[in-house]
């Protein structure tokens, strides 16, 4: 089955392995019947048949790198919680919103009981006494889908007190968000969830695991990171390590859009495959849209520095990527082919930061309004060549120093690794930058050819020579 | 008026005491008083105050920070035409003009019959399905100008009344936990102790 499935848009299943996608081919993949057929919360038993702190092993030994964007492994993330301090608490990213971006949506939407396995999997093997589930406030369908399987698992003795008739409870509470991309960055979430302003929190301590929610220790886990631990705690650690490389074990699911002939979310080895396969791929998007040529692509969800065809050959790999001059952030691949306008095309994910800045840290706030500002004015054809200028010195006052960008053959750039200085405390305001300094870097004839170049007025006398 | 119904403060009642700390419930309770009344009334944000035990600004403060809380009425239909990258490489700025025009209001502003409002929105997360936009949340994918044109129609004329609730409603699926299967929610305060199962033996 390659085509998509109509229940499950934009979603592509292909012939290759799966461990969050498995069960994407049926309609009813949200209900806790189909799921208990798919040897769903077999996982959870296998788990709670051993003791907690051999979970927790499991899982670091697997190396289950965080699916959200920093790509921190789930294991080590849970053993930085202080000893002996509780109630300690998990909380669900479930506030999907990078551009580029949507794989939890999928997952909340199609397979919400294989997440709730995998929340109840985290708190057993970390000892989580309450887990928040936060989704997107937009999201209305995911969010009755996982009110409904809480539900179904509440009554049917999967969630609650004295799970499976054993000593471990915990409680599983849906949360939902209102409208603000901020609030994605793990602080600002605790912050959203204490019911204050989605505000990130000033660092240190630079983990909530150490101070959290209500200032105690919390795990903040992405809703991919988690969907993995049923398949994880079923198959056991070897057999995840067997998929993907040794630095990223597993799959990863990654929603390619923009120009190509087949946008989609595919859920691929990780590692392995490279930008030139996803693009260009059969089973993927086979190629830009009317044989068009490539221009360039944003490899890792809005906040990604571009990549040019220069870097198609890159696996989608973190530990390759990076030195290239980028990121592979939320899975995102967003296609520009070589009818774009770069200068437009970069505002309107400028547009996006400089809207969605909670306005914390002044640099985001101040310059990422800058930074929209100046470039509607060169896109609507009212920039001068100051404007130019003005663009690099509000984004270098955001990140300071070199920002990263990838090398170009045709420009004779070599490439400036990942990651940036930043004078903000979280990645809203480097965000607004990323694209502006990218296009400005990569294209910079597009905006030469774009602006005013007016000659200095000679100031002569009144009544002229 | 439009203080929250008795029905809605019994379902209040059930969120608030979900959370560890009162002021928790203040989001959810946002979106239920945005579900009564369509939008948030200062009334309805008095009373959230009394429920959770804060004062009033900082309930406002809190939900004047969310795009989703709106403080005046809005449109039966909330249209948001999305306007990040993917969408917009797919054409959402020709679809948002023409729903300017159709309608005959800027982005933001509601018709005259309070039927309609329209938004610039950011990144919804159909990117692959550019481009997108959401009628009071509800998605509609790779959207064009002539599909728009019938969206607007069938709403205008009741029929998609079934699938698309109006504005304030998210999910009509509420969360319920059984009493007897809720462990219960404890201040943070409280001296906690190891749970149970972290004694070092299986649980099962």
């Amino acid at each position: 089955m390659t085509g998509t499935y109509a229940h499950a848009a934009g979603f592509y299943a292909g012939d290759r392995p799966k461990i969050v996608t498995s069960r994407f081919e049926y309609a009813d993949s949200h209900t806790l019947e189909r799921y208990l057929a798919t040897d769903g919360y077999k996982g959870l038993r296998s788990a709670l048949s051993r003791p907690a702190a051999d979970v927790h092993e499991e899982v670091k030994n697997a190396t289950v790198l965080g699916r959200g964007g920093a790509g921190f492994p789930a294991g080590t993330k849970w053993g930085l919680m202080p000893q002996g301090n509780f109630p300690r608490y998990l909380v669900v990213n479930g506030d999907e919103s990078e551009p580029g971006t949507y794989k939890d949506r999928l997952l909340m939407e199609r397979d919400p009981h294989q997440l709730i396995e995998g929340c109840l999997i985290a708190c057993y093997a970390a000892g989580l006494t309450r887990c928040f589930l936060y989704i997107r406030g937009e999201m209305a369908t995911a969010q009755e889908r996982v009110a409904a399987a809480l539900n179904e698992a509440y009554a049917a003795g999967y969630v609650g007190r004295n799970i499976l008739g054993s000593n471990f409870s915990v409680d599983i509470v849906l949360h939902w968000g209102a409208g603000a991309y901020v609030v994605g960055e793990e602080t600002a979430l605790i912050e959203s969830l204490e019911g204050n302003r989605g505000m990130p929190r000033l660092k240190p301590p630079y983990f909530p695991a150490a101070i959290g929610l209500y200032g105690q220790p919390t795990i903040v886990n992405n809703v991919e990171t988690l969907a993995n631990l049923p398949w994880l705690a079923r198959n056991g650690a070897e057999a995840y390590t067997a998929i993907g490389t040794k630095t990223s074990p597993g799959t990863r699911m990654v929603a390619v859009s923009g120009h190509v002939k087949r946008p989609g979310v595919y859920e691929i080895v990780n590692g392995t495959t490279t930008f030139r396969d996803l693009l260009y791929g059969d089973e993927f998007c086979q190629g830009i849209r009317n044989g068009n040529k490539l221009k360039a692509f944003v490899p890792g969800g809005g906040s990604a520095p571009w990549f040019l065809p220069d870097q198609l050959d890159l696996p989608f790999e973190a530990s390759q990527v990076g030195p290239a001059g980028s990121m592979l952030g939320s899975g995102a691949i967003m296609v520009m082919d070589e009818t774009t306008d770069i200068p437009h095309a970069a505002l309107t994910l400028t547009r996006f930061y400089a809207h969605e800045s909670c306005g914390k840290c002044t640099p985001c706030r101040e310059g990422g309004t800058w930074l929209e500002r100046i470039l509607t004015r060169i896109v609507e054809g009212n920039g001068t060549d100051a404007d130019l200028e003005q663009l690099i010195e509000v984004g270098t006052s955001i990140c300071p120093g070199d920002f990263p960008h990838a090398s170009s053959e045709r420009l004779g750039l070599t490439a400036v690794p990942f990651p940036y200085k930043m004078t903000t405390i979280c990645f809203v305001g480097p965000s607004a930058y990323a694209p502006v300094n990218s296009a400005l870097t990569l294209f910079p004839e597009e905006f030469e050819s774009r602006v005013t170049k007016r000659n200095r007025i000679p100031v002569t006398a009144v009544g002229g020579e | 008026m439009s203080r929250l119904t008795d029905t809605n403060v019994a379902i209040a009642h059930e969120i608030i005491a979900r959370y560890p700390r009162p002021k928790s419930a203040l989001i959810p309770l946002l979106h239920l008083s945005q579900e009564q009344n369509g939008y948030v009334t200062d009334d309805a944000m008095k009373h959230i105050a009394e429920l959770v035990g804060v004062t009033p600004a900082e309930v406002l403060g809190t939900a004047s920070f969310y795009e989703m809380f709106k403080f005046e009425p809005v449109g039966k239909y909330v249209i948001n035409i999305c306007g990040t990258m993917s969408c917009a490489l797919m054409g959402s700025e020709e679809l948002l003009h023409h729903a300017e025009h159709r309608l005959g209001v800027k982005a933001g502003g509601t018709t005259a019959d309070g039927i309609f409002t329209i938004e610039h929105a950011e990144c919804q997360a159909a990117c692959t399905e550019a481009p997108c936009l959401q009628v009071n949340y509800r998605y509609r994918f790779r959207m064009t100008t002539q599909q728009l044109d019938v969206l607007i129609d069938d709403l205008a004329a009741g029929k998609l009344a079934e699938e698309i609730p109006p504005h304030g409603t998210l999910a009509r699926v509420r969360q319920h936990i059984p009493a007897d299967r809720s462990v219960g929610a404890v201040p943070p305060e409280a001296p906690g102790q190891e749970p149970v199962w972290m004694n070092g033996k299986a649980a099962l």
